[in-house]
């Protein structure tokens, strides 16, 4: 599908970034800066990512959202993202949908949490409608009550990002490493990840519909500008940048299972 | 005037503009307080100051889960951010409206972020500082200024 090419009159631009299994902690350190430092709208795809990875919120606790032994046994990598939310269990069926906005850049938008959760529900709802019963549930997209894709969000003085973590596929085994969460959504009804769960690629005839929808979705917003990884430099280093993601240490893992066991006792 | 002839008023306008309203009440606003537009509150006694985030913030944020606290000793400086405020998914940087030396923050958030949203200008209070000037002050919003920006934010979206 051709993306449009010119610059639409009074849309802001927005910076289309596409990359394939980029791993999860490049990709958040990447978009930290970017919300950071940079003063450009983005939208960020990633088909997926190299290792099955663990990724928690700013105030996530391993020992109370993470089953540690079979996560030490297997080696499974803990991220705390800079965001807030839950956690999540990715792989390279998970596809990554990020947009960093600056607060203007959509007329009549709050930066507040509901407002934007609610604009971006909006978007994706114009792409998802006709393949089946999409909705907005307590922050999550949900087909039914089926759950998706889960969101976080980070708002900072003029700008904010939102982005998302799409099931289009998953291995329900992986689903073992997440224990269930204590916060949750009141429409989850205590479900098991594997009854609350389902997989986009059952609803979605492919990822490039669903990718190329959201292109087209956002461009009734913004005029939307292919920009290449090449451009960007290393995707690795924050510079100057001290940012809030972080791959949790080996240590750090054998001493919240260390909380973990005593707490069961 | 009394809440409820307020919100009378305000509905009964509202309708005739063929505006939106917010359905909660008008937030609150401390009288001795200065603002800052990012939505933070400073008290200032002498040359120390507590500082936290308003009732109009709080209530737009949603229910606050966790606080992420500044180190005390630690410098803060006027218009940058802090500390992090998160509410269900999202995290919301906390901008200091004034510069100074963090000499105490309040732990109590760490087991009860919510009082950040039951008493935002009393128990939920965030760090208090050594103020390194004063005059920064100044540039500051009243209280009745305050409730002008907020109402004029609001009534933009």
């Amino acid at each position: 599908m051709a993306l449009p090419q010119a610059i639409k009159a009074g849309l802001p631009c927005m910076n289309l970034l596409r990359m394939t299994a980029v791993p999860i902690l490049e990709q958040l350190y990447l978009e930290e800066r970017l919300l950071r430092t940079s003063a450009e709208n983005w939208c960020i795809i990633n088909h997926g990512t190299s290792l099955p990875t663990i990724v928690m919120g700013i105030s996530g606790r391993p020992s109370e959202l993470v089953e540690l032994k079979p996560v030490l046994r297997d080696q499974i990598p803990v991220i705390r993202r800079f965001s807030g939310g839950g956690t999540v269990i990715i792989d390279n069926g998970t596809l990554f949908v990020s947009l960093i906005c600056n607060k203007n850049a959509i007329p009549g938008l709050q930066p507040y949490p509901h407002p934007i959760m609610s604009w971006t529900g909006q978007m994706y709802g114009q792409v998802l409608h006709e393949f089946g019963d999409f909705h907005l549930r307590e922050n999550d997209y949900a087909f039914n009550s089926h759950k998706f894709g889960g969101n976080a969000q980070s708002i900072i003085k003029d700008r904010w990002i939102h982005h998302t973590s799409f099931l289009w596929d998953y291995d329900a085994r992986n689903m073992e490493y997440l224990k269930l969460p204590s916060r949750a959504p009141k429409y989850r009804s205590a479900r098991s990840h594997v009854e609350f769960l389902c997989r986009m690629k059952n609803y979605v005839p492919s990822r490039t519909t669903f990718i190329e929808g959201t292109i087209k979705s956002l461009g009734g917003h913004f005029s939307i500008r292919p920009f290449d990884l090449d451009e960007l430099g290393s995707l690795s280093g924050s510079g100057s940048l001290s940012g809030s993601t972080k791959l949790l240490t080996r240590q750090e893992l054998e001493e919240a299972y260390s909380f973990q066991c005593v707490a069961v006792r | 005037m009394a809440m409820a002839s307020r919100l009378m008023w305000a509905s009964r306008a509202a309708s005739y503009l063929k505006i939106s309203t917010c359905p909660r009440a008008f937030s609150t606003v401390i009288k001795d307080l200065k603002y800052a537009d990012t939505h933070e509150w400073v008290k200032v006694d002498g040359s120390s100051a507590t500082i936290g985030i308003t009732d109009h913030a709080q209530d737009h944020l949603g229910d606050v889960v966790y606080v992420e606290l500044p180190e005390v000793g630690s410098s803060v400086n006027q218009g940058k951010n802090f500390g992090a405020v998160e509410s269900v998914k999202a995290t919301s940087d906390v901008i200091s409206p004034v510069s100074g030396e963090v000499v105490e923050v309040n732990t109590e958030l760490n087991g009860s972020p919510g009082l950040v949203n039951a008493s935002p200008y009393e128990d939920g209070w965030i760090l208090k500082v050594k103020l390194s000037n004063n005059g920064e002050v100044n540039s500051l919003m009243d209280s009745e200024q305050y409730s002008k920006f907020c109402e004029e934010e609001d009534a933009k979206h």
